[in-house]
């Protein structure tokens, strides 16, 4: 992978967990841990990865993004503004009355969200919907499709996870944001969902386990991912929830909590 | 005056009652802390049931212990526990009239910021529809502890409605709180205001700002929504010959609708519906909204007005 390309995207990873601070500490609500786990997938697939053209969000034959577990509308957020599709000046009205940025994804409100989420476990049946059209109108987009490790305890990710594979949704690439954590604790002690990737096999996807935080390993897995086909491909992402933070890393109480103003400078600080 | 969340008040009975009643079990989906269940789940580890974020499973797995002998506490915020889980709440726990109690937390748009995804204006329309199951949206702390122990005297599946924010206390002498009797919480006779869980406190202040103006309004608090007291509704009818409901919830198929169709069979008189307006919750502050959707006092007391001139 050219070191220049991972050089631009882990400056712009930084940008974006940056705003993800700022943004829950101006709202004083939100969920950054999640939001900063999956930070370096969703940089690779907004400014490396995904056809996009924000000046026209609904493009036809755009490549399309579903951040299933909808609590990490930071990220994508600030994905959306930093590459275009509105002005990062608009961040910090994340939550506030009145704003495009609701508390959880709202895609009549907001161009370049994909799908409404913030219920989980649903996201997942969506990018199928998606992926299916694609092949019905014939166009080559991809989807893609953010899930939560404690999201995969509900049963219709299942349900939908038969039917990619049934379908054979080649055009379709989920991640799993592996990063062991929920709101109760540690996923394995609250409902555990291992051997997840096994798991995934069994229901007839192609699995990848990588580094969900090498921007170079996220690229490639998904260029091995495109060449897949007849089948949906699952890549595991093990992260760190909170990544970036060293008081959020790991810590099952920044799930769904603002920072604080001596926090938020502490955090940004660590992300110059 | 300290104000408490009904869903801490809740956490807090069913901590208290465990040790008393070994055949209580509580179930959660990722909530605990949130729903307050974490409070039993601390005392009594081993009949504390985390289920993950997986609802549905939650409902059909209370089914079970209750039908073992149990009385299945469910928690989680009301927009999952109702909707996600509505087949296996008809199928599984109402049609077989199962011993579980579906406490849940975070019902309506005072969630705040969440958004709407989170903001549960319908379930009460849904509950209402499923028979064997008794609705209660308590208004305060004091009113969800005897809530609870209602629920365990009921044999049978019941719905408590719980909210995230925390709310005035409207009772400061002890009280009979009964499932399915109606609190007339001050007496009137031009008009009345039928409310429950926070819009009490609403309708309350509205009583005060049109007393000022001359006008006695009856507030009823009506805690229970299934089985509705309907001899309270008929007698405010035929008394004060016009009726305004307050509710956080959409007017649609809620507690003003529950109202309006025994007044329209037994006394027919106007009847104005304050809640949700046929729309889906946003993000931002709890007062905000209610300001926003218009659910305050002020608009409760403009209703009583409006609703005045056409009796
Ligand atoms: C259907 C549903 N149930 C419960 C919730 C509340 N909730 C929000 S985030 C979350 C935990 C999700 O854990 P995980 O998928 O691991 O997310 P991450 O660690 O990536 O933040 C829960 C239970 C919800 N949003 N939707
Ligand atoms: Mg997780």
């Amino acid at each position: 992978m050219d070191q220049e390309v991972i050089a631009r995207l882990e400056k712009k990873a930084r940008e974006i967990r940056r705003d993800i601070i700022s943004m829950t500490a101006a709202a004083g609500s939100g969920h950054p841990g999640g939001s900063l786990s999956s930070a370096d997938i969703v940089t690779a697939l907004y400014f490396q990865i995904m056809r996009l053209d924000p000046k026209r969000p609904d493009w036809p034959d755009r490549d399309r993004f579903v951040l299933s577990k909808g609590h990490a509308a930071p990220v994508l957020y600030s994905a959306l503004a930093e590459r275009g599709f509105f002005q990062t000046g608009e961040l910090i009205t994340l939550r506030k009355l009145g704003s495009r940025l609701q508390g959880h994804p709202d895609m009549k409100s907001l161009p370049g969200v994909e799908m409404s989420s913030g219920s989980l476990g649903q996201g997942l049946a969506a990018a199928n919907g998606m992926a299916l059209a694609g092949k019905l109108d014939h166009r080559d987009y991809r989807v893609f499709v953010l899930i939560g490790d404690g999201e995969s305890q509900e049963g219709m990710v299942w349900e939908a996870a038969m039917a990619s594979a049934h379908y054979k949704l080649d055009n379709l690439t989920a991640f799993l944001d592996h990063n062991g954590l929920q709101i109760d604790g540690p996923v394995r002690e609250v409902m555990s969902v291992e051997p997840v990737a096994d798991k995934w096999k069994a229901f007839g996807w192609d699995v990848q386990i990588i580094d969900g935080h090498d921007l170079g390993q996220i690229i490639n897995a998904v260029v091995k991912a495109k060449e897949v086909k007849g089948g949906p491909q699952m890549i595991v992402a093990e992260t760190v929830k909170g990544k970036g933070v060293s008081f959020m890393e790991n810590n099952v109480d920044w799930h769904g909590k603002a920072p604080n103003q001596q926090e938020t400078e502490k955090a940004l600080a660590e992300l110059a | 005056m300290k104000k408490i969340a009904t869903r801490e008040a809740y956490g807090e009975a069913l901590a208290g009652l465990g040790a008393e009643n070994p055949d209580i079990v509580v179930l959660d989906a990722d909530l605990a802390k949130s729903t307050k269940t974490i409070d039993f789940a601390k005392k009594f580890p081993s009949r504390f049931f985390d289920m993950g974020v997986a609802e549905a499973n939650m409902l059909g797995t209370a089914a079970g212990l209750a039908a073992s002998g149990k009385i299945a506490f469910c928690s989680t915020f009301a927009v999952f526990a109702i909707g996600r889980a509505f087949d296996q709440l008809r199928n599984s726990v109402c049609y077989p009239k199962l011993n579980v109690k579906i406490a849940a937390s975070h019902a309506g748009i005072t969630v705040g910021e969440d958004g709407a995804s989170h903001q549960s204006v319908e379930d009460i329309a849904l509950t209402r529809a499923l028979p064997n199951l008794t609705v209660i949206v308590p208004a305060d702390a004091a009113e969800t502890k005897k809530a609870v122990l209602e629920a365990i005297k009921i044999k049978g599946p019941v719905y408590l409605r719980l909210g995230r924010l925390a709310v005035p206390a409207l009772h400061e002498d002890d009280f009979v709180f009964e499932t399915g009797k109606a609190i007339t919480m001050r007496e009137g006779s031009s008009a009345a205001i039928i409310a429950a869980g926070l819009m009490v406190a609403e309708a309350l202040a509205a009583a005060d700002e049109l007393a000022g103006e001359g006008i006695d309004v009856r507030v009823i608090n009506m805690h229970t929504i299934k089985p509705l007291d309907a001899e309270a509704v008929i007698r405010a009818a035929q008394q004060t010959k016009a009726i305004v409901t307050a509710e956080e919830h959409s007017i649609i198929g809620g507690l003003g609708s529950a109202v309006a169709e025994v007044v329209c069979e037994y006394c027919p008189v106007p009847v104005y519906r304050v809640g949700v307006k046929d729309s889906f919750g946003e993000s931002g502050a709890p007062a905000e909204l209610m300001q926003k959707f218009g659910l305050t006092s002020r608009h409760i007391a403009d209703a009583v007005r409006k609703i005045k001139g056409l009796k």
